[in-house]
């Protein structure tokens, strides 16, 4: 099997800090892979190199077997590893069906003219803006495409999270708590869009709400102060004596 | 060499009267990142408070001191109710516009009731005239400037590092959320500093009326001093802000005296490249 | 065939679209060549400012850049139409060129250390950048005329075809075509993609830059633009007032544009004329009753501004405009 996403010895410190220690991470092809840790255990940091805003210490990252250790982010995003984030990171003045489409031709800019991408009217480039549709469509977004972002209620803007990572048309979709402030009755809507996904798509997931990781993940690894503690499938990660004392062991102290 | 000592004295005076002015931005803008374009006008304010005080009013020079610091504090903590608390949690865009609309009343207002010209004030006798220090002629004013600042220096880092008061201070600029949340004020403690600073710069324009010479133009005129000073201490370090001001007073004197061809032009090359190379100021932590 | 336009387009078009609003405004600067002949020389200046502001609404309104030194770009055209007349090319529109060229590059070179910082850092820079030319101007007396300005400055005719006339009737077409001409640039390309994507960026930098928009290199590109325009329009100025002011980089130029810009409202494209027109009509009433009365109006009109004016005047119309529909509905 080949790793879509793979890590090698990934180092970060802050000063003295060592906030990721020697992590070597991958995910193979259509992967469901959980990463799961307590707070501070540097699951977000991991993210910020993976998309590259952190810079790694030392160690590094590769993309469909290609170094991307030292891309910029937008390089990483065209090559299809995209993101959501924990705290909602939208448009607020832009509309759904702008922020998508902008993310489409953003996508699609190197098959694009000089004037397609600058002169011509964006209505010019109806191919991007109905796949932008079609995608809201599929999110439940299709009633509010037009509406300014920030008069979105949450959940619908959680929603355009996942469907601003997906119009990048991504091969590793890293997203950091999807379920991340939604309610408990309505986070049953975000795991059935998960479901959904295509299986082409790779994914890693960050996810404090285990029973959101047991019914997704078909492989978790737990971070524990930056260190990689266990990798393993549900079932072994359930039964580990390790996981249970770094999630329990803390209440005996 | 005499020249080059004088020289350093004028420069050092001359920086004392800046650090008097720019601590309060510096602290205003460490506290609450608030950009606070008018700071000048609150030296402006002194300055001109200082003319009225002993002319209109005949007060003595050592009087009207105290007096100026109350006013301007007081007449500052109008200003921070009603036009600056509201922009607090705005865009620095915002805040330029404001405090450069409060400079532009200022200046309109001041040139309306003094008029363009340069305000003189007549310290008094025991103040003027020159004394000599191993062979050198120095201005007694510039002395006493430099006591005035070294007493305020020292109340000040006094005040900030032995009293509650400046404890509540260090830890709102260093960790505002933490010292919220530790139970602090953290508007209180940014209302009284900016009270404290804004009553400094109005002391400051008062001592410098003859120095830095005043004009309705003031707050513009020295507004790329008060930033520079501010940038190149730190925002919200007491000590960079006096080591920046103390720099900039002594290179603009010299620079003025040696190189005077050059103008200002030097000034706005270091605060560039000072920008560039330290943008959290030379004292200043990263945030 | 018969196709039913979705409304999600429509509402996409709505912005691209040009209005009967839009349409009428430059048939009414062209109106004023005909109605208001003695007033053409005031109307150019207009025309000029509003271009002016209209660069600064590209970095500012549209790409979120906060400046406080946009003059310079302004004053570097303005000499640089001024010297060139002095070195021999007359012709007007290749001085717009020259002007543009060296503003732009400027603008280029300057893009890398504005946009390193924040907020503070930005606007300290460009702060710092326009008070330095401003100085180097006051200083090269021999190359600037120092304080007294550029003067003697003598334009040939446009295109080698079109003299300049003392009433400004060419002067005023002259500034007319040209201003309307970067309009329509500058408006195709802010309802492009490329425009799109800049107002993602000024609205969330972090995400822009996770959607894949390299942020770095369309900043640095629509700050030189900026500059460009900016550039063209101090040209403008030299050329049709045949004289160049110190103040062209002035602290006071790059202060009144903004609140130019506030006024008429951010990030309409629009915003910039309709602002420097009621700007200058108002600072020619009342400076010409009292110089300092106008300075403390302004300065009142900007305390106020920032609390209670958001959007200018075009986003008040807007608001108002969008009021009535449901007013109907009621």
């Amino acid at each position: 099997m080949t790793a879509v996403l793979r890590t090698e010895d990934l180092c970060k410190s802050f000063g003295g800090l060592k906030v990721t220690q020697k992590v070597n991470l991958s995910l193979e092809a259509g992967a469901r892979h959980a990463l799961i840790g307590p707070n501070g255990a540097g699951k977000t940091t991991l993210i910020n190199q993976l998309t590259g805003v952190l810079r790694q210490s030392s160690g590094s990252i590769w993309l469909n077997g290609e170094d991307i250790s030292h891309l910029p982010p937008y390089l990483r995003v065209s090559r299809g590893l995209a993101r959501t984030f924990q705290i909602n990171s939208l448009f607020p003045k832009l509309t759904p069906l702008e922020a998508v489409t902008a993310t489409i031709c953003e996508r699609d800019r190197d098959s694009l003219s000089v004037f397609d991408r600058r002169l011509f009217p964006l209505t010019r480039r109806r191919a991007e803006i109905d796949e932008a549709y079609d995608l809201l469509a599929r999110l439940n977004l299709a009633d509010v495409c037009s509406r300014a972002t920030h008069e979105l209620a949450y959940g619908k803007q959680r929603l355009l999270e996942v469907a601003l990572a997906m119009a990048v048309r991504p091969r590793v979709l890293l997203l950091d708590e999807p379920a991340a402030g939604v309610p408990e009755g309505e986070s049953d809507e975000m795991l059935a869009v998960l479901a959904e996904m295509p299986r082409d798509i790779s994914i890693l997931l960050i996810e404090h709400d285990m029973s959101l990781v047991f019914r997704f993940a078909e492989r978790i690894t737990v971070l524990v102060s930056g260190a990689e503690l266990v990798s393993g499938t549900p079932a072994e990660i359930a039964a580990d004596e390790r996981v249970q004392e770094v999630y329990l062991g803390k209440h005996r102290g | 060499m005499t020249s080059f000592l004088g020289l350093l004295f004028d420069g050092l005076a001359y920086g004392t009267l800046l650090f008097l002015i720019s601590v309060g931005l510096s602290v205003t803008l460490g506290l609450m990142g608030f950009i606070n374009l008018a700071h000048g006008v609150f030296a402006m304010a002194g300055g001109y408070l200082l003319v009225v005080l002993m002319g209109a009013a005949g007060l003595p020079f050592l009087a009207a001191l105290p007096l100026i610091f109350v006013v301007v504090a007081a007449a500052s903590l109008v200003l921070e109710r009603t036009l600056y608390r509201p922009l607090y949690k705005s865009t620095h865009l915002d805040q330029v516009l404001l405090t450069v609309g409060i400079i532009f009343v200022a200046i309109a207002g001041a040139t309306y009731i003094w008029g363009p010209g340069q305000q003189p004030v007549s310290i008094p006798e025991w103040l003027q005239g020159q004394f000599s220090l191993a062979g050198v002629d120095l201005s007694r004013y510039r002395l006493f400037l430099m006591a005035i600042g070294a007493a305020i220096t020292l109340g000040l880092v006094f005040g900030l590092e032995r009293t509650r008061f400046g404890a509540r201070v260090r830890a709102s600029v260093e960790r505002q959320r933490t010292a919220a949340a530790m139970g602090i004020h953290v508007e209180r403690v940014f209302q009284i500093t900016f009270a404290l600073g804004s009553g400094l710069a109005g002391l400051g324009g008062a001592l410098g009326v003859d120095v830095l010479s005043l004009d309705p133009h003031f707050p513009l005129k020295y507004l790329v001093y008060f930033l520079l000073i501010v940038v190149v201490g730190g925002p919200g370090s007491i000590m960079g802000t006096l080591l920046a001001a103390l720099l900039l007073g002594v290179a603009d004197t010299a620079g003025k005296y040696y190189i005077p061809e050059t103008g200002a032009f030097m000034i706005y090359v270091v605060m560039i490249v000072l920008l560039l190379v330290a943008p959290h100021g030379l004292l200043g932590r990263k945030k | 065939m018969t196709m039913v336009t979705p409304p999600h387009i429509t509402h996409l078009a709505r912005r691209e679209r040009w209005s009967r609003a839009e349409i009428a405004f430059w048939l009414a600067w062209l109106a004023v060549y005909f109605l208001l002949p003695k007033h053409l020389m005031f109307a150019a200046q207009i025309l000029i400012t509003g271009l002016f502001a209209l660069s600064l609404d590209l970095i500012l309104g549209y790409a979120g850049i906060v400046t406080l030194g946009h003059a310079a770009f302004f004053g570097l055209g303005a000499y640089t139409a001024g010297l060139l007349t002095k070195v021999g090319v007359i012709e007007p529109v290749l001085g717009l060129f020259g002007a543009a060229l060296v503003a732009g590059t400027f603008g280029f070179l300057t893009s890398f250390l504005v946009l390193r910082g924040r907020d503070l850092s930005r606007l300290m820079i460009t702060l710092g950048i326009g008070l330095l030319l401003f100085e180097l101007a006051n200083r090269l007396t021999d190359i600037t005329g120092g304080v007294d300005g550029l003067q003697g400055i003598a334009v040939g005719k446009v295109l080698g075809l079109f003299e300049f006339d003392l009433f400004g009737k060419t002067a005023y077409l002259y500034v007319l075509v040209v201003s309307f001409g970067l309009f329509v640039v500058a408006r195709a390309l802010m309802t492009a993609p490329y425009g799109l994507s800049l107002r993602a960026i000024r609205d969330n930098q972090q995400r822009a830059v996770a959607i894949g928009i390299p942020i770095r290199v369309r900043l640095t590109n629509i700050y030189t633009l900026g500059a460009v325009i900016a550039g063209v329009a101090g040209a403008l100025l030299t050329q049709t007032t045949q004289f160049v002011a110190i103040d062209s980089f002035g602290f006071q130029r790059s202060a009144d544009l903004l609140i130019m810009l506030l006024i008429g409202g951010t990030a309409t494209l629009y915003g910039g004329f309709v602002g420097a027109c009621a700007f200058l009509i108002a600072q020619n009433w009342l400076s010409s009753i009292n110089a300092e009365y106008w300075l403390f109006w302004l300065g009142i009109l900007l305390i106020v501004a920032t609390r209670y004016l958001r959007g200018g005047v075009i986003g008040g119309m807007a608001k108002l405009a969008a009021l009535r529909p449901m007013g109907k509905k009621a």
